[in-house]
């Protein structure tokens, strides 16, 4: 029997009976509108089942059925520059069938069914075929070469290749496999709660560089690392989201609108075509996939979301890509999990999040890392997965859970944010456990004088936190000369470095080696200034007033064409050797 | 033929449970008959093989398990819509309480709604002046936003609504706009200010009020968003009407919420309210936007007061996650004697971005915008210091910052409640402002805007 009925409904929880042969995790349609759902419990005589659609209208003793596989991502060409939903259904196909709003039941293939493919095989007939194999490759965007993998359970020999131009349903090889022989096509399918297999782990050793100021010098991930950004509604983590997903060097990028605004996914539809890949020039794009499950959209659908995209990101991690995902938001996730979890009447750990939230949040972040592909490339998968604690709260348990397994942490504070100081991510409260590495590659590549400028540049911003205490106890007129230009120092790289508007042409992105520069500026300043305040008789209110002082702010937004015009550290040291004695009696 | 049933075995709370029902849908509009021949209405919020839990939206109170009838209806609670909606009055279950008469309908939806696809959604970016300077200038409401006031008990939450009923309105251009008005649980005269005020200024005819008030059925405010939603979707997408939405007040609606979840024994989430509050606010909020191909729009500014002022309750809290921004006022700067009390620093709007610039507004709004953002927070901090440590211990550039924070909230943030400010003049009052602080402060302004808006007074 493949047919059950339904014995109750419960908003997102449907309840069967009368299905001995359902799976655990199986995929089920439901009722007259064949809704989407899939197996989460099964007992003696009924079936527990989280239906991924709106369930209103359902009612008892409507049919079930049983679909024999479990909850899959369709893997292939078609996948770029595509929007879906949750559990991978085409949200531009959906949207030109069904119009404005989303129906229910809607059925649509995740990849175009229709569309010709260029293909060129890589392999030639008499080869070996094994699992994770490129046998060949589709030109699938001007910045995406699309390879083509063996399906996992896939070893024989290659007995015929055609290059040319195929649809997803046609086949474009086949391969001798035991005795029998079977076709291989360009797309596969991958269930989406299992993590694809690969060869062996490998560690992180290069910064996945972003192009944001606060994050590249002092917080960097790495590439095929592991961030989160928690903050207060406001702050922020949107933005920084997007901003990764622009300008970050990675080949691919998954952006998983999780539980979030509907509009701000229209923001990235209607801006990344139009926005550049810092690397290859292109749109931006042609080297992205959107999954969107906003806030109004069924909530079981928004817990599969993040499966179906970080499964989308591990397989172009598999044809040797650097993938980058971000998922915001994934508290909105751990969320879904409580609802199904609360009508499940399953015991509740934390604040009524399931017993199980830490694990299913490590082995999501475990999901990431750079590896070696079953076909011997390097794939690497970061991950940053924004946070909304409520209230703003972090010792609430998906915060503390998460922490426990990300190596970096952006703090977004809501008093930056109400300062407009952006990018919020708080200089003191944050950290990153990819320090060393991202020293030494940006020693190696830009500077061997960046992780000097770093350290400096960070303990003065601690210095003047301590400073600070005292200066709101007793006033500045407490303070030394040297502590004072310690104050002003620590002013400029906030106000001149790690404020960085996103919505400015230019300062949106600024590269490794002019981050260089606008630091290094501030820091000559500063060594400069107190030796010059040692030997001469001068006042830092003077100190701070020389010309080149407002140059430096300025420097944000000289364009990336320019660069040479943003190294001031000569003019400095100029500016300030220059000063005479005499300037005393006019400061 | 709809079957009735006699067969009531549980009553507790909003929630009733019946016993023995063949047929019945999840989310299903139930009718249950008393006695005295009243009819109350309910929704099915658990359908089962043998049994049904339905929520009551006009209580439970006088309910007999032997005496009362029950029937399923077969479709889920709809409204009629048609155009000769537009101003009439409502009660929170969408019966009109006018002297209209029935709606005589073109057509019966569902209040639930489908969700807008995010493809077909069209940015919102056209700017609104609401003629409010601390609004237009640095929190500026745009054309499909959702920008709720976070207010606090007798704050002048109402009158700020009004007057950007009022005011509000897209720079060159004549359109056919409507005002949705959703009272949840307010008092008489509340609601009656609101009706007033909108027929003082000749919009009531335009509008579309949906009243339940503080004394009317608790479990109705469930349904009164959605009632008014379902119009302004109606009027907007379908008679290419620009709609205003002001509900208020959500933190009446999520009580009511709470008072459901509690009867249904579910496992509470914060300070009580059921753990699916923010995905339930989400479908009442992602109701409003913009559709490509569309005329109309929903633009929506719910109205919620936070409990003890606090920012952090899980009512405020939930809504600015799922809103675009917030409007917060602030009982300090009402004590002052400022009108309106809108504390510009944690107030954010979040379409502002596309909203402004050359064209729209005016291309130094950004720049300006977050000079005076960061300028009046220093000049907050100043403001603080002075208090602990006294004026004397302020430096020079201290105590300009301090002059710049207090003549910023007296001249940019107060105005008076029918003064309605050209974006213009809200952009000169800012540079008039900045011009107490020294050039070297101005950070976050291009030079060109420098010499073009700074140097050149009355340029
Ligand atoms: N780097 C930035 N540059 C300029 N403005 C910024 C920047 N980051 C954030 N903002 C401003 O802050 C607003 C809020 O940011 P964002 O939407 O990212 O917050 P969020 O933390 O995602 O909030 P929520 O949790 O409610 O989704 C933005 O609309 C923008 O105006
Ligand atoms: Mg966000």
């Amino acid at each position: 029997m493949t047919n059950g009925k339904i014995v109750s409904i419960s908003g997102p929880l449907v309840i069967a009976e009368a299905l001995p042969e359902a799976k655990m995790y199986e995929v089920v349609r439901i009722g007259r509108d064949k809704l989407f759902g899939e197996i989460i419990e099964l007992h003696k005589q009924l079936v527990y089942i989280q239906c991924y659609e709106e369930t209103q209208g359902l009612h008892p003793g409507e049919e079930v059925f049983l679909q024999k596989e479990q909850l899959s991502v369709e893997l292939g060409p078609g996948l770029i520059g595509s929007i879906y939903d949750g559990i991978q259904r085409p949200l531009d196909f959906i949207y030109k069938q069904y119009g404005d709003f989303i129906p229910k039941g809607v059925d649509a293939n995740p990849l175009p069914i229709d569309k010709s493919w260029q293909f060129t095989p890589l392999l030639k007939p008499g080869d070996t075929v094994t699992p994770g194999k490129k046998i060949g490759f589709v030109q699938e965007t001007e910045s995406v070469k699309h390879f083509i993998l063996a399906p996992y359970d896939c070893e024989g020999t290659l007995q015929s290749i055609q290059a040319g131009s195929f649809t997803i349903r046609q086949s474009i090889a086949q391969v001798k496999q035991d005795d029998k022989v079977r076709d291989l096509f360009l797309s596969q399918t991958w269930p989406v709660r299992k993590s694809r297999p690969y060869l062996n782990k490998l560690v992180p050793d290069e910064p996945l560089i972003t192009g944001q100021r606060v994050i590249d010098m002092f917080f960097p991930v790495a590439n095929g690392g592991t961030a989160c950004v928690p903050g207060p509604f406001g702050s922020g983590k949107t933005v920084i989201q997007h901003q990764l997903a622009k300008w970050a060097t990675a080949d691919i990028i998954v952006y998983v609108g999780c539980g979030e605004r509907g509009n701000e996914m229209t923001d990235v539809l209607m801006e990344f075509p139009h926005l550049k890949d810092p690397k290859t020039g292109r749109s931006l794009m042609e080297k992205t996939v959107l999954i969107a499950n906003t806030s109004n959209m069924p909530v079981a659908a928004r817990e599969a979301s993040v499966f179906s995209g970080i499964t989308i990101a591990e397989y172009f991690r598999d044809m040797g890509y650097r993938v980058a995902l971000m998922a915001d938001s994934t508290s909105r996730w751990a969320e879904a999990m409580r609802e199904i979890s609360g009508r499940l009447e399953e015991m509740p750990g934390e604040e009524g999040y399931p017993a199980y939230l830490s694990s299913r949040i490590a082995s999501f972040y475990e999901r990431s890392g750079k590896i070696k592909t079953l076909d011997n490339d390097i794939g690497s998968l970061s991950v940053i997965g924004a946070v909304s604690p409520p209230g703003g709260d972090l010792s609430e348990p998906v915060v503390q859970s998460t922490l426990r397994v990300v190596k970096v942490f952006w703090s977004l504070e809501d008093k930056l944010a109400y300062a407009r100081h952006f990018p919020a991510i708080h200089w003191l409260n944050s950290y990153t456990l990819y320090q060393k590495i991202s020293d030494a590659y940006y020693a190696k590549n830009v500077d061997p004088a960046w992780p000097t400028i770093r350290e400096t540049a960070m303990s003065l911003l601690q210095k003047e936190n301590e400073l600070q205490e005292i200066v709101r106890l007793v006033g500045t007129d407490a303070l030394s000369e040297a502590e004072k230009l310690i104050m002003e120092i620590s002013k400029s790289i906030k106000e001149d470095f790690l404020h960085q508007n996103a919505f400015d042409d230019i300062d949106t992105f600024t590269s490794a080696k002019k981050q260089f520069f606008m630091l290094r500026n501030i820091i000559t300043y500063y060594q400069e200034g107190f030796e010059a305040l040692k030997q001469k008789n001068i006042l830092t209110e003077f100190l701070m007033k020389l010309p080149v002082r407002e140059k430096i702010g300025r420097v944000k937004y000289i364009p990336e064409t320019e660069l040479d015009q943003c190294d001031l550290s000569d003019e400095i040291r100029e500016a300030i050797r220059n000063i005479s004695q005499m300037s005393e009696v006019s400061a | 033929m709809i079957k009735e049933y006699k067969s009531l075995t549980d009553v507790a709370g909003p929630i009733i449970i019946i016993e023995g029902v063949e047929e019945c849908s999840f989310g299903e509009l139930v009718e249950v008959y008393l006695p005295d021949g009243t009819i109350r209405k309910g929704e099915v919020l658990e359908a089962h093989k043998n049994h049904a839990l339905v929520q009551l939206f006009e209580g439970t109170s006088d309910l007999n398990i032997a005496s009362t009838r029950i029937r399923f209806k077969g479709k889920p609670i709809e409204i009629n819509l048609s155009p000769d909606i537009i101003g009439r009055i409502f009660n929170g279950f969408g019966k009109p309480i006018d002297q209209g008469g029935p709606i005589i309908s073109e057509k019966s939806v569902s209040i639930i709604g489908n969700p807008i696809n995010p493809y077909s959604r069209d940015y919102p970016s056209e700017f609104i002046q609401t003629g409010i300077s601390s609004i237009d200038g640095l929190n500026t409401l745009v054309r499909g936003q959702k920008l709720p006031i976070f207010s606090g008990a007798g704050l002048p939450h109402n009158e700020i609504a009004l007057q950007i009923a009022r005011q509000a309105k897209v720079l060159g251009k004549e359109e056919k706009f409507a005002v949705v008005f959703g009272a949840i649980g307010v008092t008489f005269e509340e609601s009656n200010t609101f009706i007033e005020s909108l027929r003082e200024s000749g919009a009531l005819e335009r509008s579309v009020l949906f009243i339940n008030l503080a004394s009317d059925p608790v479990i109705e405010r469930i349904s009164t968003p959605r009632f008014a939603l379902t119009t302004a979707e109606y009027l907007a997408f379908e008679l290419d009407i620009q709609v205003l939405v002001i509900l208020t007040d959500m933190t009446n609606y999520c009580e009511a919420l709470r008072e459901v979840s509690a009867a249904r024994k579910e496992i509470p989430g914060r300070r009580g309210y059921p753990g699916y509050m923010y995905t339930n606010l989400a479908t009442i909020y992602e109701r409003c936007g913009r559709i490509k191909g569309k005329k109309g729009s929903i633009t929506m500014m719910p109205i919620l007061t936070m409990p003890d002022d606090d920012k952090t309750h899980p009512i405020p809290d939930l809504s600015g996650y799922i809103t675009e921004g917030q409007i917060l006022l602030s009982r300090p700067l009402h004590a002052k004697g400022i009108y309106p009390c809108v504390d510009v620093l944690p107030s954010l709007s979040r379409l502002k971005d596309k909203g402004i610039g050359a064209g729209k507004t005016r291309e130094d709004h950004a720049n300006l915008m977050n000079q005076l953002f960061s300028a009046y927070a220093k000049g907050r901090e100043v403001q603080e210091l002075a208090v602990i440590l006294g004026e004397s211990a302020l430096t020079d550039l201290d105590k300009l910052y301090m002059k710049f924070a207090n003549e910023f909230e007296e001249k940019y943030v107060k105005q008076g409640s029918y003064e309605n400010r050209t974006i213009e003049e809200t952009m000169d009052i800012g540079w008039d402002l900045l011009r107490i602080l020294p050039v070297h402060e101005l950070t976050r302004v291009r030079e060109e805007f420098i010499e073009k808006y700074y140097k050149k007074p009355g340029a």
